[in-house]
């Protein structure tokens, strides 16, 4: 009966959303019975962490109040490769259903687990995710995050079940099926990488397939940051409204937190997944508001809990009341990632800012890869953009001020001089998962 | 009696030149003229082409950006001074020339030039006015031919 009614309501509901609509007092309570429950169940059967919390003199009974946590160790990345593969596990194998790993592309990957309950978690933090991107049951949902170690494909599949949603659990790649399915199918929602979706705008348009023709009415895009310039384009070439999602999966994967229909910040699960944000240079606590590292508590993991973990990923938590009625926090969108950044000749530089600038240059973003090598000691930076049919032009000279005003931006924002190429169309290549916009050079060879 | 030019962008590196060829002589498409412009790093190559709306849907479904442009071919008399005495025409008129390329034959004693300009309708009005020679696309067409 109440799956009726919230179904009926096309404004993205379902019985799986209540937690979102929790009174704040309600919540608080949860939120603290949970961390309890979890610093014991992690300070009993993780050494490493254990160590840490005995160095500080803490037990778990130190936790009395929510901001308590801020007493406790941070987790980072390193800790997972460090205890590889199964040092941060807090329960057996036995209880373990599922093993998930990071596809690795230097040295170890990190290794994530799961119990069957840990299972239940992400699928109802999926299925949230998607009602608060609009989608509901009798939407067909195209998943075409990659299914196997990933978090994204099986994470997007579960949840798109859990919903009541039809699944078309297609995977990454093979661009002329994935298009050929959206159209044949009548898909109403795609998951997939934003940089994949922008290239199968791009393949389709080639097919001669208008994706603004077609029912696709939703897409649900993350696993890498994008900028609002990205969004715009989408949505228009496409005739969708392009929802941003966050999740990483150290924590859980996909399903930490979802935009609604306002497009107004992320709201997180913070009823799963506890945030704090913190001055990534002192590790200090940061009000709602400001802009530091988010760090992430995982309230119900069993498998593997994740006490304040890390996420190097710089955004700010938006408290205030949020138009589509949710009454948990946002963050805003992640703009920038602290391991994106690269440091060139002393200046910190994300390549979201170098997305920034051809932006405002060219309008819509064209495909480009920043390439850094190291010149007789010295780093060098260079950006090679393809030539869009917008841009190009018959006369060398109309070309070559496209150029320099390419340069002359990217050198405004960043303060450092860049070398910057036009390249042929589609001579850089296309990722079916995260686009890889930096190749360092730098310590290769002599 | 404008002429539709296509122009494609490659980067400057050993072998790009030959793909865009190929690809459209695989259609049997046959190339009138061409010119190729280029710095250090990247070059622009135009051609005029028989069947320029076929050429043009082979080279985008290639994968190449590729620009249409209006371009203005003149007869101009081959024997020194010649050149000199049409761009003193256009001069006259104030008509600025993007740029410019001869044509691969000549008939007679004339040569071909194509010119790329600004305002391609006005330049058109001038040289007839003047009393040179403009050669439309059929023309060109029957030139190549013979």
């Amino acid at each position: 009966m109440l799956t009726e009614l919230w179904n009926d309501a096309e404004g993205g509901f379902h019985p799986a959303s209540a937690p979102d609509f929790l009174p704040e007092t309600a919540l608080k309570q949860v939120q603290l019975r949970r961390l309890r429950a979890v610093v014991s169940l992690a300070y009993d059967n993780v050494a490493l962490f254990r160590a840490r919390m005995q160095e500080r003199g803490l037990a778990p009974d130190s936790i009395q109040r929510l901001e308590d946590i801020q007493q406790l160790p941070f987790t980072v990345k390193a800790d997972l490769r460090d205890t590889y593969p199964f040092g941060l596990f807090a329960t057996p194998m036995s209880d373990v259903v599922r093993l998930h790993a990071s596809s690795g592309t230097t040295g170890k990957p990190i290794v994530v687990a799961y119990t069957r309950e840990d299972v239940g978690v992400w699928s109802e933090v999926m299925a949230r995710t998607l009602a608060c991107c609009g989608l509901h049951r009798g939407d067909i949902l195209q998943n075409a995050f990659g299914y196997g170690l990933f978090t994204g494909g099986l994470g997007a599949h579960y949840g798109a079940e859990a919903l009541g949603a039809t699944v078309v659990p297609i995977s990454g790649g093979n661009s002329d099926r994935q298009i050929m399915l959206i159209r044949d199918f009548g898909v109403s929602a795609l998951c997939c990488t934003p940089s994949y979706f922008t290239y199968l705008i791009e393949r389709a348009a080639e097919l001669g397939v208008d994706m603004r023709s077609l029912p696709l009415r939703a897409g649900i895009f993350g696993a890498e940051p994008w900028t609002d310039g990205m969004r715009d384009h989408i949505e228009a070439a496409a005739g969708i409204k392009a929802y941003d999602i966050y999740g990483l999966s150290e924590i859980i994967g996909p399903g930490v937190a979802s935009e609604c229909s306002a497009q107004q910040g992320l709201h997180i699960f913070e009823d799963h997944f506890y945030p704090e944000i913190i001055d990534p240079e002192t590790g200090e606590s940061l009000p709602d508001g400001e802009e530091g590292e988010l760090v992430l508590t995982t309230l119900s993991k069993k498998a593997m809990p994740m006490i304040r973990y890390r996420t190097r990923d710089i955004t700010s938590l938006i408290s205030e009341p949020c138009e589509c009625g949710r009454t948990i926090r946002r963050m805003r969108r992640i703009g920038r990632r602290s391991d994106d950044m690269f440091i060139i000749r002393g200046v910190n530089v994300f390549p979201s800012q170098v997305e920034a600038a051809l932006l405002a240059v060219e309008g819509t973003l064209p495909h480009y890869q920043i390439i850094l090598t190291r010149d007789q000691g010295l780093d060098q930076m260079s950006v090679e953009v393809e030539v869009t049919p917008e841009v190009f032009s018959d006369k060398i000279r109309a070309l070559e001020d496209v150029r320099a005003r390419l340069a002359k931006a990217i050198e405004h924002i960043l303060g450092i001089r860049v070398g910057l190429r036009l390249v042929e169309p589609r001579s850089i290549a296309r990722s079916e998962g995260k686009a890889k916009r930096v190749i360092d050079r730098r310590n290769e060879g002599a | 009696m404008k002429l539709q030019q296509l122009s494609l962008f490659l980067e400057n590196r050993p072998g790009r030149l030959g793909a865009p060829l190929e690809a459209i002589a695989k259609e049997g498409i046959n190339i009138l003229t061409l010119s190729l412009a280029d710095t250090a790093q990247f070059g622009i190559l135009r051609l005029i082409v028989r069947e320029w709306d076929k050429a043009k849907q082979v080279l985008e479904d290639a994968g190449w950006v590729v620009n249409l442009t209006e371009v203005v071919a003149v007869d101009v008399l081959d024997r020194p001074g010649g050149l000199a005495e049409a761009l003193a025409v256009l001069e006259g008129a104030g008509l600025n020339i993007e740029y410019m390329y001869a044509f691969s034959l000549r008939r007679g004693d004339k040569a071909i030039l194509i010119f790329r300009f600004e305002d391609p309708d006005r330049a058109i009005a001038v040289l007839l006015e003047k009393g040179l020679h403009v050669v439309d696309g059929d023309e060109l067409l029957s030139v190549v031919s013979c």
